[in-house]
């Protein structure tokens, strides 16, 4: 055992925790106000369309109340007033990795980007404070017509494809942290995929936050033409502060007829970080959206990936883990709403609570009156590794059409003796074993994401392992 | 034998659980290449005594000796037993969903016999030689450990440990419960093939008498509410078999 105490000494309680020196070229005081909003927005050079939805998004925002559901207490907690809104750390979006500013190169070598650009990568936008500092997209993607994009050069370059999709997924009313989000946006990525292009290789952006206090609100915008397919990866990690983050981002995707889907997160975010996030999907005839949702870090999660199927024959995948550890509460789940005959949608979530953390399952599925013949199948599986953590589980079903068929099954485990001496008597200590156990119940979400990022998260695990014994 | 030759020595062995008293002073010795059998009726120790060599947590051992090649097992958490070469094939193996069998396989045999062992082609041949002898498919590797498995298929796959895990001392508890006529010939070679002809030992835990016509022990030993009654060659399996327990509680 000492061998891993020593270990757990060099790599830190959190492997991502370090930071760099605050490098910004602007950065806003603290607060909230309807100046700095429209500071914000004349700062891009917005078009005044934009900006007006943003004002109207703050007003909307100082007006709606906190949820009163999911984690109040935690939510409370949060200051408004002590989040700073916008930061930019490098004058240009960079194109090429050697113009890229030294000691954010240092802070994404130290993320493993290079290396995986190599051998996953057909494109590359990386989130760095408030906007993108390093975007590339490989050359056959750019002839195939595809657009890879971060948001605000989104914006600036195809205007009109962002004001006829922006908001259309999740309006600017739809909730308190997606109304503050659509009012102070920075960075997140913007693709358009035209009619009958399949990128086969997955596209992928990291996301971080490095400032003390920043709120980081990016906002993604995803539309995938007629016939047309792709898969985004987004992976999440931040260092580790003492005194509160606000992670609220929006994803909005569009899958129109026949069109696929498939957006992958892994978020790591440190322990201090509230990660309160909407995302949804709309799906037209015969079309597919999928999300893949990992949630391991944070203070408080509130995240529900949603599919909107509106088209005939379309079909909706959530498949999500969450893992709590001390101190955090992961509320996450999924919405699929069924408004189309012959739709079909599968829910998997998985969580594991330990050490006192606590994990819900918070879904909800509806099947609209017209909605013929449709198939839904919800699952939800949680693993608590002791006695002081918790698992609940909120399922929400209503279905007002007879011919649907619909599935639900829960289970709660916990790790037996029998299985961790099993596992022991073949060599394996006893965290090695726990680590086996845990990534083995993550395995069918671990096996639908890029091999590299299902090495890096049942890494991650087993250093989450460590140390959790007696 | 000498007691410095043996590769087992159990001395004076008395454990339990929960505070009740199950091994009641076993005394027992295993030399290199020696395959032994104990034996007795449900609730007379046998799986406590494998759980106290392999080292469950949840058994307490009193007082008594465990020693394997000089070294006391005594002082080894389960996994450290393992490394230092102790091998039990369980009654009852547990499964864990999601836990790739060829991924397994791999992590035990480099915990247990080193990296080497467990690199690629080196592996993947020892692999499929087992694999082959225990009329295993390919198919297995992919599937997660002992979920969903049959009775026989979980029996094949302690025995498929033991063959790439190279233990100098294997216990085998009620490894032919479970398994049909073949299978207990196709895992009695498995074990014929891992422990003769090797400086490795071997304690076979049965109920009966059917899986020792294949491996034919040097030695046979009766256990009976926590001592050993009596021991004896191959052939008191033979007269157990005919004429049960009986004679025993007698004498």
């Amino acid at each position: 055992m000492v061998e891993n105490k020593e270990a757990r000494e060099a790599v830190g309680d959190y492997k991502a925790g370090w930071h760099d020196p605050e490098n910004s070229t602007i950065r806003f005081d603290f607060g909230l106000s309807e100046e700095v909003v429209r500071e914000i927005s004349s700062l891009k050079n917005e078009p005044a369309w934009m900006t007006e939805i943003r004002v109207k998004a703050f007003h909307h925002f100082m007006e709606r109340p906190m949820p009163n559901w999911g984690n109040t207490s935690m939510l409370e907690e949060i200051d408004f007033d002590k989040i700073c809104y916008y930061l930019r750390s490098s004058d240009a979006t960079e194109k090429n990795w050697e113009d890229v500013p030294e000691d954010i190169r240092n802070t994404f070598d130290k993320l493993g980007i290079p290396e995986a650009e190599q051998k996953w990568l057909s494109g590359v936008t990386a989130q760095y404070e408030s906007e993108a500092v390093y975007h590339s997209i490989r050359g056959d993607l750019e002839e195939q017509g595809v657009i890879f994009l971060d948001m605000d050069s989104g914006l600036r370059e195809y205007p009109e494809i962002v004001k006829k999709w922006f908001c259309s997924v999740v309006p600017l009313t739809d909730n308190k942290f997606s109304a503050l989000n659509t009012a102070v946006w920075s960075g997140g990525s913007f693709i358009y995929v035209p009619k009958g292009i399949k990128v086969e290789m997955p596209v992928q952006a990291y996301f971080r936050i490095n400032a003390k206090n920043m709120g980081q609100f990016e906002r993604t915008l995803i539309i995938a033409d007629e016939g047309s397919s792709i898969h985004y990866v987004e992976g999440c990690t931040a260092p580790t502060y003492s005194t509160d983050s606000l992670h609220s981002a929006v994803v909005e995707l569009i899958a129109l007829p026949g069109a696929h889907i498939r957006y992958s997160t892994v978020q790591n975010w440190s322990s201090n970080v509230y990660n309160l996030v909407t995302k949804r999907g709309i799906a037209h005839e015969n079309a597919t959206i999928e999300w893949v949702d990992g949630n391991i870090g944070s203070k408080l999660t509130m995240k529900y990936p949603a599919v909107i199927l509106k088209g005939e024959g379309s079909h909706a995948e959530v498949i999500s883990v969450a893992y709590s550890g001390e101190g955090q509460h992961q509320d996450a789940g999924a919405k699929i709403h069924h408004l189309a005959s012959n739709t079909t949608s599968k829910i998997l979530s998985k969580s594991i609570s330990k050490n006192g953390g606590r994990g819900s399952y918070r879904g909800m599925v509806t099947v609209s009156p017209k909605a013929e013949n449709c198939k839904l199948n919800v699952v939800c599986d949680a693993l608590i590794l002791d006695e002081s953590s918790r698992s609940d589980t909120y399922p929400t079903m209503e279905v007002s059409n007879p011919t649907a068929r619909c599935e639900h099954e829960a289970s709660v485990s916990k790790v037996s003796d029998e299985q961790l001496f099993y596992l022991m008597s073949r060599g394996h200590s006893e965290e090695e074993a726990l680590a086996m156990i845990v990534n083995g119940f993550f395995e069918p979400f671990t096996r639908e994401l890029p091999m590299e990022y299902a090495v890096e998260l049942n890494q991650l695990m087993a250093l989450e392992m460590e140390g959790s014994i007696g | 034998m000498a007691g410095s030759n043996a590769l087992l020595e159990i001395k004076g062995l008395h454990a339990g659980i929960d505070g009740n008293q199950i091994l009641k002073g076993i005394d027992l010795e295993i030399g290199p290449g020696e395959i032994h059998a104990i034996m007795g009726r449900n609730g007379s120790g046998k799986t406590t005594t494998a759980n106290v060599i392999m080292g469950h947590p949840e058994f307490e051992v009193e007082k008594g000796e465990v020693i394997l090649d000089g070294e006391d097992l005594l002082e080894m958490e389960a996994w450290e037993r393992a490394r230092a070469g102790v091998f039990l094939s369980f009654q009852y193996p547990q499964a864990v969903p999601g836990l790739q069998v060829g991924n397994f396989l791999r992590k035990s045999v480099s915990s247990i016999r080193g990296e080497e062992a467990a690199k690629g082609s080196i592996f993947r041949e020892d692999l499929s030689k087992a694999m082959e002898s225990l009329d295993v498919p390919r198919s297995f590797l992919a599937r997660y450990v002992n979920d969903g498995f049959s009775g026989g298929e979980k029996k094949r796959f302690e025995i498929l440990q033991l063959m790439l895990l190279k233990p100098k001392l294997a216990v085998l508890d009620e490894t032919d419960s479970g398994l049909d006529i073949d299978g207990i010939r196709t895992v009695s070679e498995g074990i014929n093939a891992a422990i003769r002809d090797s400086d490795s030992g071997a304690l076979i835990i049965t109920h009966y008498s059917r899986i020792l016509e294949h491996i034919n022990p040097d030695k046979v030993h009766v256990l009976m509410d926590g001592i050993i009654v009596s021991s004896g060659g191959p052939e008191l399996a033979t007269k157990l078999e005919e004429q049960g327990y009986e004679w025993l509680q007698q004498e």
